[in-house]
């Protein structure tokens, strides 16, 4: 029940403790927050179902995750994810229980065992030079009843135990020249052939033209790294065509498929046959067809499956066979689409399919949820009363310790099970919203913040791959429309931006996409290139907002196209400034609009641009490593700060400020590459408007990586020390000077203040810092501020740690004005004092027990409830919590007893009536006597 | 190469709890040139209470100086640890925990403590009921209900007046 009843402010300010900690009760997880877990897109998949039981399947992904499925469900068993450079060669099974994994680039070798995937072995293979990384674990090669799991990397060919990892044997295969493509063990033989080219001679004796195969020519072909046996399948256009290499060298073409997607590997099916999967696409429907070698003429097995046209085509397929009740065989395929996701197809229908592409974002928005049309009726509110009632029942039950468990099991179900947190419309709380999230398939999907199901997703059309836009990526999603006047009829939009291919002056892409329904309502692209995207703070009349696209040549392009949009931002032309940021050349320059684009078609829409101002870096003692600005939507409450001895202080609260921070070239690489003495951090607070630098500060001995965060006017920065060997975090506040003698409150009255002086960035303002360094235990991935409505609530920092937890840090331990004995005055008034290192308070984990595996990034939403804010945090799992940094002082908790508040209520009036009755006799016998 | 070689095979047999550990680079004084040392270590879990666990784990190709390893495992919080790799005797390892600044012997990581993440429900008491709001409310009406009659009562001046009134009705 999130009901928000306003109650007297104070009284619970009074009853919450001063406890710091955002913390939870065990029985409290999943009531506010969802995590969900994924793995990525599945590069190889290894099936595990010879034996009864439970029937997996091990699959590797390119999010660098060795995974464990249920063959059933598609539940995850267990999983690992490995390093971010530790990216999967091969996976495999030895033995009938160990997962083999060979990773970074064929150097490390792991197992797991299979049915709890703990960690069983791990083997190093050193090498001399980069290769192809292969795997081959032979199913009958013995060594002294030990099977022997054979590797060629780096130029090395090595024989590994399957017991124990240990390194049986090792051959130089690189020194002699040869490249190794493929290892072939035959069957009952004692020797392995090391399959490969030396050189380029021999490349060429199989050249046969594909035109001479194939009569069409105009297409160019790619050979399929599919394995097959004895056969080469080679994809031209949308055709794939099967080659077999006959005797004496000679090719010849075995099949042509049209308009086929994947194809399998091969599988070794009854004696020396070999079964491959086909996949096609026809309308909305996905066929598939299983071949069996050597003739590959007969389709073993073809089936069609409806598919939703949201994922796109089909880009893997892999196949395993099964015996069924009547002794014939099926195949089970498993097939990864477009948009990352995972389907089981088995005897014509999707037993299951897993969202992998979620494990990929790229950027997150919000957008609001429809508002509720019609008003609820009186039998449904009689109904809902008496089911809230009777929960309380139960609640007050648990409280009161008087619960049977099946009333425990109950209670549990009815706070996990609440409807009203997952429903479609908008509530007084601002709760519940969509997330609007971009995936790096180019894919979006709208997650409901209450249970953080899947809403809609649609497979962007503009980031499909198509021959004006080879290689489309996904940058950035913005908010495009938000409507307020016309929230009834009118649905927010947003608009996502891509880019077709990786460098910035690659040209891009725009789409707008409705948030309700999840159609694209406008699509352009490609158009010119897109460097820096600038949402700016107005409006049309249809409430979209403005927003100004910088390209590579330093022109700005307005959109939306439309008159009105020209005619507000006419008006607001010399007010527009930016900055760019050329990390590399070591220099940030500040940008104002001149006029309109001089080119050959008229285009009102875009505009030249002059360089303003410029700041550059020397580069050879200082290199851009981080910079950071305030979030654009941001609310500050008070500019004034109370301190101690009644003083005020005036926070300096510009939305352009630019945080920067440098260090010495030679220490860009990783930690530890330089002495301390080498080594030195700069940071410095810029304005981009003017380009003057307001503050500069040098930490000597400390290296990156920086990672900042600014809010308000401050800003928390976290990097390494390397004199002290810890991680440090630092804090600049940053105050205006200027207004500082507005303190004696007759001039205030008379008026005899500056307070009310527009802030203008043309001024000089003076500004003071104060900064203040602690050590920090751990590294970090990333690290946000908690943003709420009104900005009134204190703050916490949302650090991502390196064991992907969240940490929530309150603000009030990064003050600058912490010292080891504070004063009677700064102790009421709330500081801490200074420590050396800053506390990790294992209650203050936002994401409690669970952890966000591959942790990329944080987002915090306000909610409208000024206590609350909306915590979203995203890397392979996704996890969304609602946090009060202050605790809920504006609403009453969850766990709030509403039956106790009625049984109160009905003892108190019991006690009137008694009362009443009591003193009625009493006066009565007062009167007789 | 000569090192490895040498080296046993490690094991690595951390419970799932304990997948990884992060090495966070050198801070290397002299880099190696090339071919680094191996740093092999355990990590102990000798539980409170509960069973302990415990595994192994190694990290090859290391240049030789100053390294941090962090050991991330949920429910445990662990110091990271300095790790002093000497290029002048090969295998010898000096390891020191930054957060306490001792220094270990062998390379073996123990959690300085156990995390627990939720609050503890403290149990049903009565001093909980009395002291919430409701309790308060119904605390103070009871006060009103028996304490302020008999403080009436013991103001005894009131009776002669009350009484006077009475007769003057009468």
């Amino acid at each position: 029940m999130a009901m928000a009843i306003r109650v007297f402010l104070l009284l619970l300010l009074f009853l919450s403790s001063s406890n710091l900690t955002f913390s939870l009760f065990e029985d409290q997880v999943g009531l506010m927050d969802w995590h969900q877990q994924y793995i990525g897109k599945v590069k190889h998949a290894v099936f595990h179902t010879q034996k009864a039981g439970r029937k997996r399947v091990v699959v590797s992904t390119e999010e660098n995750v060795v995974a464990s499925l249920d063959l059933r469900h598609g539940e995850i068993f267990w999983r690992h994810v490995l390093g971010t450079n530790d990216a999967i060669d091969e996976i495999d099974i030895a033995l009938g229980k160990y997962v083999i994994a060979l990773s970074s680039e064929g150097s490390i070798l792991r197992a797991w065992n299979l049915p709890d995937g703990q960690m069983v072995w791990e083997s190093f293979l050193p090498g001399s030079k980069p290769s192809k990384a292969l795997l081959s674990i032979p199913t009958n090669l013995k060594v002294d009843k030990d099977h022997v799991i054979l590797i060629y990397s780096n130029g090395c060919l090595h024989a590994v135990s399957s017991i124990d990892g240990e390194v049986l044997w090792k051959k130089e295969l690189a020194t002699e020249g040869i490249e190794v493509q493929q290892l072939i063990h035959p069957l009952g033989s004692d020797i392995i052939y090391a399959v490969g080219f030396v050189g380029m001679e021999k490349l060429l004796i199989h050249q046969t033209h594909v035109s001479d195969l194939f009569q069409d020519s105009s297409a160019t072909a790619v050979i399929l790294p599919s394995k097959l046996m004895g056969m080469v399948a080679l994809k031209i256009s949308s055709t794939i065509i099967f080659i077999k290499v006959a005797d004496a060298g000679k090719l010849e073409v075995v099949d042509k498929i049209d308009h086929a997607a994947a194809v399998s590997d091969g599988l070794s099916f009854l004696e020396g046959q070999q079964a491959l999967a086909l996949v096609q696409h026809g309308g909305s429907k996905i066929h598939l067809t299983v071949k069996l070698g050597p003739d590959w003429s007969g389709d073993l097995l073809k089936e069609s499956f409806e598919m939703d046209h949201q994922r796109g085509v089909v880009h893997k397929v892999f196949i395993n066979n099964y015996i069924r009740t009547d002794r014939s065989h099926g195949f089970r395929a498993l097939i990864v689409m477009e948009d990352h996701s995972l389907l089981l197809l088995q005897q014509g229908e999707v037993v299951w399919s897993r969202e992998d592409g979620l494990a990929s974002i790229i950027d997150v928005t919000t957008s609001e949820l429809p508002v509720e049309e019609n008003g609820v009726s009186v039998a449904k509110v009689e109904h809902n009363l008496f089911e809230w009632l009777k929960g309380h029942i139960l609640k007050l039950k648990g409280t009161l310790m008087l619960a049977s468990p099946e009333d425990v099991v109950a209670i549990q179900r009815i706070r996990l099970k609440s409807s009203e947190k997952s429903k479609m419309t908008r509530d007084r709380n601002g709760f519940r919203k969509l997330l609007i999230v971009l995936s790096k398939a180019g894919k979006l999907f709208a997650l409901h913040t209450g249970d953080g199901r899947i809403v809609w997703s649609l497979l962007l059309h503009t980031l499909h791959k198509s021959e004006a836009c080879e290689n489309p990526t996904g940058v950035n999603v913005y908010q495009w429309q938000v409507p307020h006047h016309h929230a009834m009829d009118e649905n927010p939009s947003i608009l996502v931006v891509g880019r077709c291919g990786h460098s910035l002056d690659a040209p891009g892409i725009l789409s707008i996409v409705d948030t309700y329904t999840g159609n694209e309502l406008n699509s352009l692209g490609p158009v010119h290139s897109i460097v820096q995207i600038i949402p700016l703070p107005f409006t049309d009349p249809t409430e979209q907002r403005l927003h100004l696209l910088m390209d590579a040549g330093l022109r700005a392009h307005l959109y939306p196209r439309t008159p009105e949009a020209i005619g507000i931002f006419q008006r607001e032309f010399a007010n527009i400034y930016w900055y760019s940021i050329e990390a590399d050349n070591g220099i940030i320059r500040g940008h104002v609009l001149k006029n309109n684009c001089f080119l050959e078609v008229a285009d009102e829409f875009c505009f030249e641009t002059k360089a303003l101002w410029s700041i550059v870096f020397p580069s050879e003692s200082e290199k851009i490593i981080a910079t950071v600005t305030r979030k654009l939507n941001e609310v500050v409450h008070t500019q004034a700060k109370v301190i101690t001895d009644q003083e005020v202080m005036y926070k300096y609260v510009s939305k352009n400020l630019l945080f920067v921070a440098t260090v010495a070239p030679k220490a860009v690489g990783e930690i530890g590459s330089v002495t301390p003495d080498e080594s030195w951090l700069v940071v410095y607070l810029i304005d981009t408007i003017t380009g003057r630098i307001l503050h500069r500060l040098t930490h000597h001995g400390s290296q990156g990586p920086v990672h900042a965060v600014f809010s308000e006017n401050w800003v928390v920065y976290h990097y390494f020390n390397l004199r002290a060997h810890r991680y440090e975090m630092s804090v600049i506040e940053i105050y205006d000077q200027s207004r500082a003698d507005n303190k004696d409150v007759l001039n205030l009255i008379l008026g005899k203040h500056n307070l009310t002086s527009p802030i203008s960035s043309y001024s000089r303002p003076e500004v003071i810092t104060k900064s203040q360094s602690y050590f920090f235990t751990h590294s970090v991935k990333t690290i946000a501020v908690t943003s709420t409505a009104k900005g009134i609530t204190s703050k916490q920092l949302l650090i991502g740690t390196i064991g992907d937890q969240v940490l929530a840090l309150d603000k009030r331990f990064l003050d600058p004005r912490r010292s080891i004995n504070p004063t009677q005055a700064e102790k009421e008034e709330g500081i801490i004092p200074l420590t050396d290192s800053l506390p990790i308070i294992p209650q203050s984990y936002v994401t409690h027990a669970l952890q966000v595996e591959g942790l990329r990034g944080i987002v915090t939403v306000p909610a409208k409830l000024e206590s609350t804010t909306l915590v979203f945090s995203y890397g392979v799992d996704l996890y969304f919590t609602q946090l009060a940094p202050s605790r809920t002082y504006d609403s009453l908790t969850e766990d709030f007893s509403y039956a106790l508040l009625l049984i109160t209520i009905v003892a108190l009036v019991v006690a009137i009536f008694v009362t009443w009755v009591l003193s009625e006799r009493k006066e009565l016998q007062e009167k007789w006597r | 190469m000569a090192v490895i070689q040498r080296s046993k095979p490690i094991f690595l047999t951390l419970l799932f709890l304990l997948p990884f550990c992060f090495l966070h680079s050198a801070l290397a004084i002299s880099p190696g040139n090339g071919d680094g040392y191996t740093i092999n270590g355990r990590v102990k879990i000798s539980s409170f209470g509960l069973k302990g666990f415990d595994g192994y784990f190694s990290f090859h190709n290391v240049p030789a100086g100053t390294h941090l390893i962090e050991v991330a495992a949920i429910g445990y919080f662990f110091s990271p640890v300095r790790v002093d790799v000497s290029a002048r005797n090969p295998g010898k390892v000096q390891a020191t925990l930054t957060e306490n600044r001792r220094s270990l012997n062998e390379l073996v990581l123990e959690p300085l403590r156990e995390e627990q993440y939720y609050e503890i429900r403290e149990p049903f008491s009565v001093m909980s009921l009395v002291k919430s709001p409701m309790g308060l409310m119904v605390g103070f009406m009871l006060i009103v209900m028996f304490l302020m009659p008999k403080l009436v009562e013991n103001m005894a001046c009131w009776k002669p007046v009350r009484l006077k009134i009475i007769c003057l009705s009468k």
